[in-house]
Formats: structure tokens, sequence, C-alpha cells
């Protein structure tokens, strides 16, 4: 018998979870030691990670401060994992007081975590919704409340998309997404690719394996798989590219070679 | 602040881009690097002033070292890279001119100081981070142990309010939970219930397939399975369900429980049970009807090879004078007893009597020697009925008529094998009843085309069936045409064209004649102004008549008059140019009210002919109160004038019969003219006109005008 629809699933802090492992790659405690075990896996296959996830909250930074500049006031932002430093409400904030900010996550230990971060905060809240079910982000009493999509909108799908499987028709998810979304509004997507890894493949499979094993499997895209999320929107300058050549504020050749790897872009509604 | 060059603020920002460019590598800052820099720069600006102050203040050295834990320095070789940086150029930068040993010494106290001020912070902000991360999971499952209990509860109220039973049991079938309407549907305690292994369930009324449908599914190889079960309850009576189980699996797929739904049928079943004995039952007798007849007869008959089935079929002779007479009432109670002594007569297995309706009743026998048994079936039946049956203080006799088929299985269908039952019944009745007759394949075919025929008789006149054939009269002074005869065909879609002898019976039987008589009359009628209006009187012998026969059931019919009228005037036809043709035997003691009508139309103009004259005994002396012109000498008379010389005697007759006929002033027609000798014969007897196939065969209304014209020309 399948289980019913309103039957929360438990939660397992036994089990590793992504956000987690990505604050722990950061620098942060907010983790256990099932996390921190798979992420030293991780990285004794790939070493640089952390500069990847470092490279992901540069380019974020950099994107949300421009569109913020270009007049948004409204952020979306799903799969936002544990809040730890530079989160999008507060570079938005920082540029528009009253700007606002959902942020969605679908495990339930972030979005408690982001619940008592953002307390107090009353132009930013968080949803438990799955980047799978869009209607079910869209139609949440919180997007509701902060988001008005007659207006733009920048939607933030920041290191998840290769958290989806195709089986689970991210491009359909993504297509929903974007097409509830005013003219003017921002897609801002960074995803992982064997693109730029500075190792050799072998080794990188290494880590992807890691995600394998708890069960969150990552999956690799190709630029141009990368490029098909963007069907619709045109590309803002500088387009598809690795994340420090994105409208870098400092010396790209400055970077570490990790961050590099996979892609990032921002796109616009016409 | 612009930096003098080389003045002690430009130092000072060497010392911060330096000191940035050696930690930001280990950082995990998502500033630019510039930008960390300008972190920095107040930080370089607290410890140059802490190494060239008066007094070392230890306080503050370990806040800048907490502040890089502020600015997302908590990997540790960020530490260890900061030490070396202010190790080897705080001195150097921020110095200024002061004695080089003091500055060393506070230099290492400050990286003391420093250090125990970022670990102190990382430890702290280590804490708080896993109290928040602790917090939130504890939240979290707060949350969904909320919203878990909410749907067990909702789960709970669905198990217990549900109106279907619910149970649970383990994969050995111990039964683990059941429901409130499952513990009302089988009675008793759930202890009861629940002590109960689900294989002890098992019922003698169990679909073969039941319990190995169990197997499958305790042993994993079946999701689930449906089907329609007994149980026996405790106070001994039966529970029928209709049954669902399922099989329950864990988070790894693993086997585990199974539920069954199960609806509570018994009501139903029951209901279906009677539903159905009602709709294959007789409510009067309580005999099987004739739909369970017919499904035991089709099994019968469907039955394989050596098997046969033999029927008798019975219909009590003169049931409706007794219902008639002493009323409905008497008519059912002789009905139930009669009911009762067949079923006595029939209580061998495959034996089955039914009633099919009204006085009709049927036995049926079936296996491999019915030829013999259905014969003492039939003697059965009839002694059975031999005592007379007691209603209302009345002894009635009851006699039936039996119509007996017998054969073997699948060689026939049931509505064949009933119908010649049926067919052969009533040759035994009009063979006198009290008898039973066996079914002969030839009776059965004459029987069911007079049977289909008459069924067909009234379509066929909707559908323009029946066709006119007209055979001319001819006069036998000149030779010339004087009229036709019209004579009725039937175009069947199967059997082909008919004759009026077919058929015509069969529509005076039915009544149908009147409307197809009517019919005959208007057509021809038509057809002799359609010559009239061709030829007008320019045919030889004046204008051409029609001759239209009249079957006896006309005669009576109240509208013969007016219809005739109707037909002649709306046609515009003049009653002259009609002959109705009566058969004598129509004629032989008719009243005068049956002369009647025929005395008017005479009297309008309309000849009417006795037609078949000399076959009935008809009183001579009468053909003078007939309104009669024409005599028609039935064709007896001239068959024997086809040879050569006639009959002397033959001869005689008919000049006699002429001879009267002319007295009485009646033209005389003879029918069955074959040879010239005959016809030449005829005329010098002194017969008017004549027809038959020396002339013409009937044919179809164009034959006549060619003969007409002939005539005309010829």
């Amino acid at each position: 018998m399948e289980r019913p629809a309103w039957a929360p699933r438990s939660i397992d802090i036994s089990v590793p979870s992504v956000s987690r492992i990505y604050d722990y790659y950061l620098g942060g405690s907010h983790n256990f030691e099932v996390d921190r075990e798979a992420a030293r896996k991780a990285m004794a296959h790939m070493p640089g990670l952390p500069k990847i996830m470092q490279a992901n909250r540069a380019f974020m930074r950099r994107a949300v401060r421009h569109a913020a500049a270009a007049g948004i006031e409204q952020f979306l932002d799903i799969g936002s994992g544990i809040p730890t430093f530079g989160n999008v409400h507060e570079v938005a904030q920082q540029a528009h007081p009253g700007a606002r900010v959902v942020y969605v996550d679908h495990d339930p230990v972030a979005v408690a975590h982001s619940d008592a971060v953002l307390e107090g905060n009353e132009h930013a809240d968080v949803v438990a919704a799955d980047l799978r079910k869009p209607q079910e982000i869209l139609s949440s009493p919180q997007v509701e409340r902060l988001i008005d999509l007659n207006q733009p909108v920048a939607l933030l799908l920041v290191a998840i998309l290769h958290f989806v499987e195709d089986a689970d028709d991210p491009y359909g998810a993504v297509a929903q997404l974007r097409d509830a979304l005013a003219p003017g509004s921002l897609l801002v997507l960074t995803h992982a690719s064997y693109e730029g890894i500075p190792l050799p493949a072998e080794r990188a499979e290494g880590a992807v394996d890691v995600y394998k094993d708890i069960r969150n499997p990552l999956i690799m895209r190709s630029r141009d798989e990368i490029a098909r999320f963007f069907e619709g929107y045109d590309m803002v300058e500088p387009g598809l590219v690795p994340m420090p050549h994105w409208r870098p504020e400092s010396a790209p050749e400055d970077e570490d070679p990790y961050a590099f790897s996979g892609f990032a872009g921002v796109g616009i509604a016409a | 602040m612009i930096a003098e060059p080389d003045g002690p603020e430009d130092r000072l920002r060497r010392f911060a881009t330096i000191w940035s460019r050696t930690v930001f590598p280990v950082t995990s800052t998502s500033l630019t690097r510039p930008e960390f820099e300008e972190q920095l720069l107040p930080l370089a600006r607290r410890l140059s002033e802490i190494l060239r102050a008066h007094g070392f203040d230890a306080d503050e050295a370990r806040q800048v070292g907490a502040a890089l834990i502020d600015a997302h320095c908590t990997d540790p070789e960020a530490l260890t890279r900061t030490l070396d940086c202010v190790d080897a150029y705080l001195v150097l930068y921020c110095g200024e001119d002061g004695p080089q040993d003091e500055l060393r010494m506070r230099s290492s106290r400050i990286q003391h100081a420093m250090a125990a001020g970022f670990a102190q912070a990382l430890r702290e902000r280590t804490l708080a981070e896993q109290e928040a991360i602790a917090q939130a999971a504890l939240r979290a499952q707060g949350v969904v142990a909320q919203a878990l209990h909410a749907s067990e509860a909702r789960f709970r109220a669905v198990f217990e309010g549900a109106a279907i039973g619910i149970g649970i049991a383990d994969l050995e079938g111990n039964v683990l939970q059941v429901n409130g309407a499952l513990l009302r549907m089988f009675g008793g305690s759930e202890q009861t219930l629940r002590s109960r292994n689900v294989l002890e369930w098992a019922h003698p009324e169990d679909a073969p397939q039941t319990w190995r449908l169990y197997e499958e599914l305790v042993r994993g190889e079946r999701e689930h399975y449906h089907v329609e079960k007994a149980f026996n309850r405790s106070d001994g009576t039966v529970l029928w369900t209709n049954l669902t189980v399922s099989l329950l699996r864990d988070a790894d797929g693993e086997p585990q429980y199974q539920l069954a739904l199960m609806e509570d049928t018994t009501e139903r079943r029951l209901l279906n049970l009677r539903l159905r004995y009602e709709a294959t039952h007789d409510a009067l007798t309580g005999l099987p009807n004739r739909t369970l007849f017919f499904e035991r007869l089709e099994k019968a008959l469907a039955a394989g090879e050596g098997q046969r089935f033999g029927l008798c079929y019975l219909d009590l002779d003169g049931f409706k004078t007794i219902n008639d007479s002493l009323g409905h009432s008497a008519g059912d109670r002789l009905l139930v007893e009669v009911a009762d002594r067949l079923q006595s007569c029939a209580t061998a297995p495959g034996e089955m009597v039914a009633r099919l309706g009204g006085d009709e009743f049927v036995a049926l026998t079936t296996g491999a020697a019915t030829q013999r048994e259905v014969d003492d079936l039939a003697d059965r039946i009839m002694n059975a009925l031999v005592t007379p049956i007691s209603i209302d203080g009345r002894e009635l006799l009851v006699r039936g008529s039996i119509g007996i088929v017998e054969g073997p299985a699948g060689e026939r269908t049931p509505a064949e094998v009933l119908r010649s039952a049926d067919i052969t019944m009533y040759r035994a009745k009009s063979a006198g009843g009290n008898r039973s007759e066996l079914a002969d394949p030839e009776a059965d075919a004459r029987a069911i085309t007079r049977h289909g025929l008459t069924t067909a008789l009234p379509a066929a006149l909707d559908r323009g069936e029946f066709f006119i054939e007209y055979q001319p009269l001819v006069h036998l002074g000149d030779g010339s045409v004087r009229g036709a005869e019209a004579l009725v065909r039937w175009l069947h879609p199967q059997h082909g064209v008919l004759g009026p002898d077919r058929f015509i019976p069969l529509a005076e039987h039915t009544g149908l004649i009147v409307p197809l008589g009517r019919w005959v009359l208007e057509e021809s009628i038509r057809q002799a102004r359609e010559w009239r209006e061709r030829y007008g009187e320019d045919t030889a012998g004046g204008p051409l008549r029609i001759n239209v026969n009249l079957s006896p059931c006309q005669l009576t019919h109240p509208g013969l008059v007016q219809d005739t009228v109707d037909i002649l005037e709306r046609t515009g036809v003049s009653p002259d140019a009609l002959c109705l043709e009566v058969t004598e035997s129509a004629l032989i003691g008719a009243d005068d009210d049956l002369l009647k009508p025929l005395r008017r139309l005479a009297e309008m103009g309309v000849d009417i002919a006795l037609d078949d004259f000399g076959t009935g005994y008809s009183n001579l002396a009468n053909l003078r109160r007939l309104p009669v012109s024409i005599l028609k000498l039935d064709r007896s008379f001239t068959q024997s004038m086809q040879q050569f010389p006639a009959d002397p005697v033959d001869l005689k007759i008919v000049e006699g019969i002429v001879t009267l006929a002319h007295s009485l002033d009646l033209a005389v027609t003879v029918e069955g003219v074959e040879t010239g000798a005959q016809a030449e014969q005829l005329r010098i007897l002194g017969c008017d006109t004549a027809q038959g196939w020396y002339y013409a065969r009937p044919g179809p209304p164009e034959r006549l005008h060619d003969l007409a014209l002939v005539d005309a020309t010829g």
C-alpha cells in the first residue's frame, strides 16, 4: 500500500543531508558527524569541493546584487539549505531594506533552522516544499504573502538542479516556475558538471558516488543540458559560464582552480 | 583616508593586504578578496595600536582573534596563517621606530592572545551552531511527529468510522487489529476475533482459488486479491462478504502484514437468491417458469454426444371454458392442482416440470434413454389427469393434449424444439384432444409454413408484396376479349409467388381478407379504368370489364357496398364495368340479410357471377331468388370435353344448365378451356364467354392490352 500523501516522511538525522554537508564545506558547524563523514569522503576524491561551494556563494552574492541593481525586490530561493552567512536576504536587504525573500527547502531540519534564523524578519520566510512540485511552492501561503507574481522576481536555483534526476522532470518543473514569473524576472542558476573540474573525470566520479551512497545522487549535466533550463529566457551577459567568469568583481585568475567547475548563468524573462 | 606613501597609514594598509592575501584562500567568505581586505583593515589597525600601546591590552588582542571567526575564517589554517603574518609583518609595518625587542615581545603576546580569542570564539560559535542545528532537528522532528500524530488520528478515525470491515493480520495469519464494522459483521467480542487465525476461516463454500490467492499473497507474490467469501459467525449463521485482501510491505519492500477490507453482502445475496428464485419460478404454482425451463432445455441440448432429451408439451383441453364458467379463481386452483400432479410425475434426476404460462406445461427428461422415458413420462402425465379435480364441490374432469418431442442433443435450438412440441400438441388437440402425439418432421414443416405465412400476411400487405394477374374472358361467339378476371398473387420474399389457394384461407381466418379484398377491388377497378381510358369503346366487344372475387368473409362485412361504391366513384368507373364473383357454396342457404348487399350492388348495375357453379348442392329453384346475372361453370364440366368425342352425358348436362340459365336470363361463362375443340363444343352448346389456357394464362395487365388489340384489329 502506498503511503498516504498526508503522512509526512519521518526525519532521520542519522542519514547525511546535502544541506548540512554544504554547511560543513563552508566551515559551518550546523552539521552532524554523519554529514561530516560524507563530506570528508567526498573531499578525499575532490579536495577542492569547499572552493566550489564558496564560488557558488560568491556568484549568488553577485547575482543578487545584480538583480537588486536592476530594481528587483522579490527573491525566491529554492534549495536554500542551511543559512550560514551572506544569505540572499542579507545581500538583498542591504540593497533594498524592504526586499522580500522566500526560502524553499525540502529538508525539514534546514527549514526549521531557517525559521529560527528568520524569526523577526517580516520580509523573509521559509517554505517546506519540493522543487519537483512547483505548484506547491507557488501556491504556498508564504509566497502568496511576500511575492507578487505580477512583478519581476529573482528566482534562485543555486546548486540544486543537479540533485534532481531526469526521471523527476527537472525541465518541466523549471518551465512551470519560469512560466509563473512576470516579464523582467531573473532566473539565477548554477549547476554541477564534469566540465571545468581540474581533475580526471574518474576522480570526480568518486565524489559523485558518495552522493549516490547517501541516496542523494548528484546529476552531472553538460553545458548544453544546463542551457536548456533557460529556454524562453534571454541570457544576461556573459551567458552561461564558469562561476568566476560571471561578472567578476576581482580578477578570475586569482580564483582557486576548483571554482571553475560547473556553470552559472542568469536569464531574464522577456 | 589618503595614505601618505610609506607613511604609517600606507604601511598599515600594506600589512592588511598581505594578511588578506595570506588568509583569503582558506576562508569560506563569499566576499571578494578586496572586500575581505576592507574587513581586515580595522582589525589590522587595532593590532597596530595594541602593538604600540603603553600597556599590553590582552583583551583587545583576544577580540581581534575572535573577530576572525566573525569574518568566517573558521578554518584553523586561517589562524596559523594569521599568526605567521603577524609574526613576520606586524612589527615590520606597524612598529614604527619603537624598540625592536619590546615590539617583538609585544607581538608574541598579541599572537598568544589572538590565538586564545580565536579558539574561544570558534568554540562558542561551534557550540552555538551545534545547538542551533540540534534545536532545528528537534523542532523538525516535532513538526513531523505532530503531522504523524494528526495523520494517525485521521487514520484512526477512518479505521474506526469506516462502514466496511477492516482487519489487519500478520503473515502467519494472526489477527492483530479489527475495526468496529468488522466486529459488528462477525458478532462477538474483539478478543475472540483477535485470538483467531485467518486460516481458521475456511468455509465449505469458498471458491477453489480463494486459498491459493491467500498463499500467493502471504508469500509476497501477489499484491492483493478480491473474492466473494463466506464466514461462519459464532452464532452459527453465515456471513457473506466481498473481500479484498492487500499485502502491506515495509519501507524496504518486505511483506509485513495483510490488510483485509470486507463488505457485508449477506442481505444482498439473500435478496439476489430470492430475486433469482422469483425470476425463475411461476408465482401461482411454484413450478419453474419459462426462463428456467429454457435454461435447462438449452443445457440439455448442449449436452455431449450420446445425450438425448425428451419433452412433453401439455395443454389442457377446454381450460378456457372452465375459466369462463367458474371464474379465474377456480381456474387458478385447478392449475395449482394440475401443477402438483405434474410435479409428482417428474421426480427422477434429469426430469423437470415447468409452467410456460396459461394452461401450458412442459415436462423435460434428459439422459441417454429418453426415447423410452419420454413415452412413460407422457403416460404418467395422462394418468395423473385421470382422477377428477374437486373445485368448489364440483368434480372437474381435466383432459390434456400432449405434443412429444424426443431427440439427440446438439441438433436443434430450444426455440425449434419448443415450436415442434407446440405444433405436435395442436395436432393432438385437433385430433380430438385427450391424447399425445409424437412430433413428425413433415407435419412440422407444413404447420411451420402455414404458421409462417399467417404471421407474415399483415406485413406483406403493408409492404406491397401482393400483385394481381389478369386472365382474359373471351366471347365464344366472336372470340373477342370482353374483360378479365383479377387473380391475386403474393410475391413472398422466401417462398416466391404464391397462389390464392395458399393464403386466402389464412387471410379469411385472420380477418385480413377484408383489407386485402378491398385492395384487390381498388387495384382491379383502377386497372379497368386504365383500359377504358386507353381503348375506350374501340375493343370489339365493347368496354373491357373486370371480374373480382369476393370471399364469404367480405360478403358479410358491413362495409362491402359502401367500399365498392366509394372505389367506383373515386376512380370514375361505371358499375357495369365490374363483375363480382361469389362462390356457390357461400350463397348456399343464404338469407335475405346476406343477399341484401349483393342485391344493392346488382341494382346499381354491378354484375354478380355465381362462381364454381355445379360444385355445391344448389337448389336450382333458388337461383331465381339470387341477384345473379352470370353463372360460371366449374371446370369439372369442361374437363371431359378436352377429348374428342366428348362424353355425351356431360354434354347433355352442360346443355341443360345453359338452357336453364338462359331461361333465367343468366349468361354462362365456362372456365378451364384448354383446347380449340373444347371451345368450339362450348360455343355450340350456347355458352357465352370462356376463360382458360387456350386463350391465355393469367398475366400482367399489359398482356391483356395486346390480346384486346389483336381482337379489335383481327
